[in-house]
């Protein structure tokens, strides 16, 4: 698929200088320093995005996806590095449930990230080094402020909806909840509002084993000359286990061997599941930059929506002059995710009912573990289908009629 | 087990004009442009119709996955859920009307319910199926054993309603709870009869009954 044009889709939106990857680069906080949770400031900073679709005259069918721990802004062209297809094509793209004949589709790399957005790895125009470890904590509400300075850079007002799944439905949540007249609808898939404290103990598993990589070098591994792939494989593998389901390894896997008639006594791959978990390390490594990796978890690890804006009361966060939230939701969960389970979805249910907010949530059936959002699950993808249908309808967008 | 499980669902839908006769009576006591939480909406027949035919801003709760897939794809506000364990966070007056059709004998706590109910609605509209209509009472008396009706359909060990009533019952619950009967319509097999909740006939002929309620 070709990169579409911006100056086509947003008039006036001009690239701030040609991008390295497919796609488009912006610089914002130019003027102003973005101000982050940290109480440090950032700017200038780059975003990197994508974008699909046409945006409506009135500007009304603007729909942002914000994507997970490890994914980007390709969501439906081909990834540059890996050369696989975009990770939310099922779900994305002429026809699909967020059509694109239909919606304006923006979707950016989050700042801390490593596919062209400001993140670690960049050049910190201070020291004409790579930030490392210098750069900024940041927080999925800075990751959110990046992209609200974007949306206003393209023009747009209001989105008609935010969508995504895992750390993307936190980043929805946020949106929601800090800009609700920015927000007509807002879908949080496979989310929770806050980061519970095994799925921390996951991240720091992680973490802890990028930084016990010797080549990880106190974090200047960019200056340095190595990188810590074993560090960040064994994260990789760790988090994988987590982003699947007990039965969906047992059918893929069971006990079953690799290449082998017996076990061998030994500590090579004998499993063909431990060669799976090899391969997904080392494959990751190959995309993906591990100081990146570590930023990104500790955003996940600090969100908590009810701490935040709620003074310790969910509710509270999705109240607005004393009146619930205007934005329509859709929650959605799976049955067998274990990392972020249904009572996390359901909490955030019943806190909007306790502002009388406009909310649907449908719990999908299915075995398949955390990743069932990006993966084909029908029932689900019907849901989305129907939700933003209906959403448009109260909006008043009519149909584009195709070519 | 859903209190409004397959077959019950499949009943909303069954009659001729697109909703069962206790939904368009349910529908007549709405006003247009209303806030609506159908609870147990099932396949959201009701909330569709009132949102068509009377711009209501309708939501829902339903415990069938299928139900919930359903009314969420066809752009329903609807939440997967129990209306025992997620009405208690809505807060007072949050709805014009809160609906409960066909489904307070399947409550665990009927009575928590119905308070609930005319806490978080202005006003309340239960439908219940009547224990004391006439055919019951006979298939009783004549056969001895749990009765099975076009309506009720299931047999003792596999029926989801486990707080059958009467007319009478609820009228004397009600009371009880202090919940004013603002409107009521007995219905027969024909359709309506009476809209005196009190007198015995309508107690022995209605198969069900239609109320709308408003805590005094």
């Amino acid at each position: 698929m070709s990169a579409p044009n911006p100056a086509a889709a947003v008039p006036g939106a001009v690239p701030a200088e040609p991008a390295t990857m497919p796609g488009h680069r912006v610089t914002l906080g130019v003027e102003r320093p973005m101000r982050l949770d940290s109480g440090a400031e950032l700017g200038p900073f780059e975003v990197a995005y994508q974008t699909y679709g046409a945006l409506n005259a009135d500007r009304s069918n603007a729909i942002l996806i914000c994507h997970a721990l490890t994914g980007d802004h390709y969501v439906l062209d081909q990834h540059p590095v890996t050369g696989k297809p975009g990770w939310w094509e099922m779900l994305v793209g002429p026809g699909k449930p967020v059509d694109t004949d239909r919606y304006f589709v923006i979707c950016s790399n989050v700042i801390g990230g490593c596919m062209g957005s400001t993140g670690p790895k960049e050049t910190d125009p201070a020291t004409g080094k790579p930030y490392g470890l210098g750069f900024p904590v940041i927080t999925i509400g800075d990751m959110v402020r990046a992209q609200k300075l974007l949306v206003e850079h393209l023009g747009i007002d209001q989105l008609f909806c935010v969508i995504g799944g895992s750390m993307g439905g936190m980043q929805v949540l946020q949106w929601a909840v800090a800009y609700p007249e920015s927000v007509f609808a807002a879908v949080p898939i496979a989310t929770a509002a806050r980061h519970s404290a095994q799925n921390i103990a996951f991240h720091e598993v992680g973490r802890q084993a990028i930084m016990a990589d010797p080549d990880w070098a106190g974090g200047n591994y960019l200056l340095e000359g190595t990188r810590p792939h074993r560090g960040l494989a064994v994260a990789r593998m760790a988090a994988h286990i987590t982003y699947l389901s007990e039965p969906a390894l047992h059918r893929k896997f069971g006990r079953n061997l690799q290449n082998r008639q017996t076990v061998t006594y030994g500590f090579d791959a004998d499993f063909q599941v431990e060669s799976y978990l090899r391969h997904q390390g080392i494959t990751f490594v190959e995309r993906f930059d591990a100081n990146s990796y570590l930023y990104i978890t500790r955003a996940m690890d600090y969100f908590d929506l009810a701490a935040d804006y709620g003074g310790g009361i969910l509710s509270n966060a999705f109240r607005k002059d004393g009146k619930g939230t205007p934005v329509r939701f859709c929650l959605a969960s799976f049955s067998s995710d274990w990392l972020f389970p249904t009572s996390e979805s359901r909490a955030i249910v019943h806190a909007l009912n306790a502002v009388a907010a406009n909310v649907s949530f449908v719990e999908i059936r299915t075995d398949k573990g955390h990743d069932s959002f990006l993966l084909d699950e029908p029932e689900f993808h019907q849901v989305i289908r129907g939700f933003l249908e209906g959403c448009a309808e109260h909006r008043g967008l009519t149909r584009a009629s195709r070519p | 087990m859903s209190p409004l499980d397959d077959k019950q669902t499949a009943a909303r839908t069954a009659s001729g004009n697109g909703i069962r006769t206790d939904l368009k009576l349910i529908a007549e006591m709405v006003e247009p442009g209303s806030r609506v939480l159908d609870v147990g909406c099932g396949d959201g027949a009701l909330l569709a119709f009132l949102s068509r035919q009377k711009g209501v801003d309708g939501r829902g709760i339903e415990l069938s996955m299928d139900g919930v897939h359903q009314c969420v794809a066809q752009g329903l506000s609807v939440i997967q859920g129990d209306a025992e364990a997620d009405l208690k966070d809505y807060p007072p007056g949050a709805f014009d009307y809160v609906i409960l059709s066909q489904t307070l004998q399947a409550m665990r706590e009927p009575r928590t319910v119905l308070e609930t109910m005319t806490r978080i609605g202005r006003r309340a509209i239960v439908s219940v199926p009547n224990f004391g209509y006439w055919r019951i009472r006979v298939q009783l008396l004549l056969t001895g054993r749990m009765p099975v009706t076009e309506k009720l359909g299931y047999q003792w060990w596999e029926t989801p309603n486990i707080h059958f009533c009467t007319i009478k019952d609820f009228v004397v619950l009600a009371e009880e709870m202090g919940i004013r009967i603002e409107r009521c319509m007995i219905v027969d097999r024909a359709g309506r009869i009476t809209g005196h909740a009190h007198s015995g006939l309508a107690n022995l002929l209605g198969e069900q009954g239609v109320f709308l309620l408003r805590r005094d």
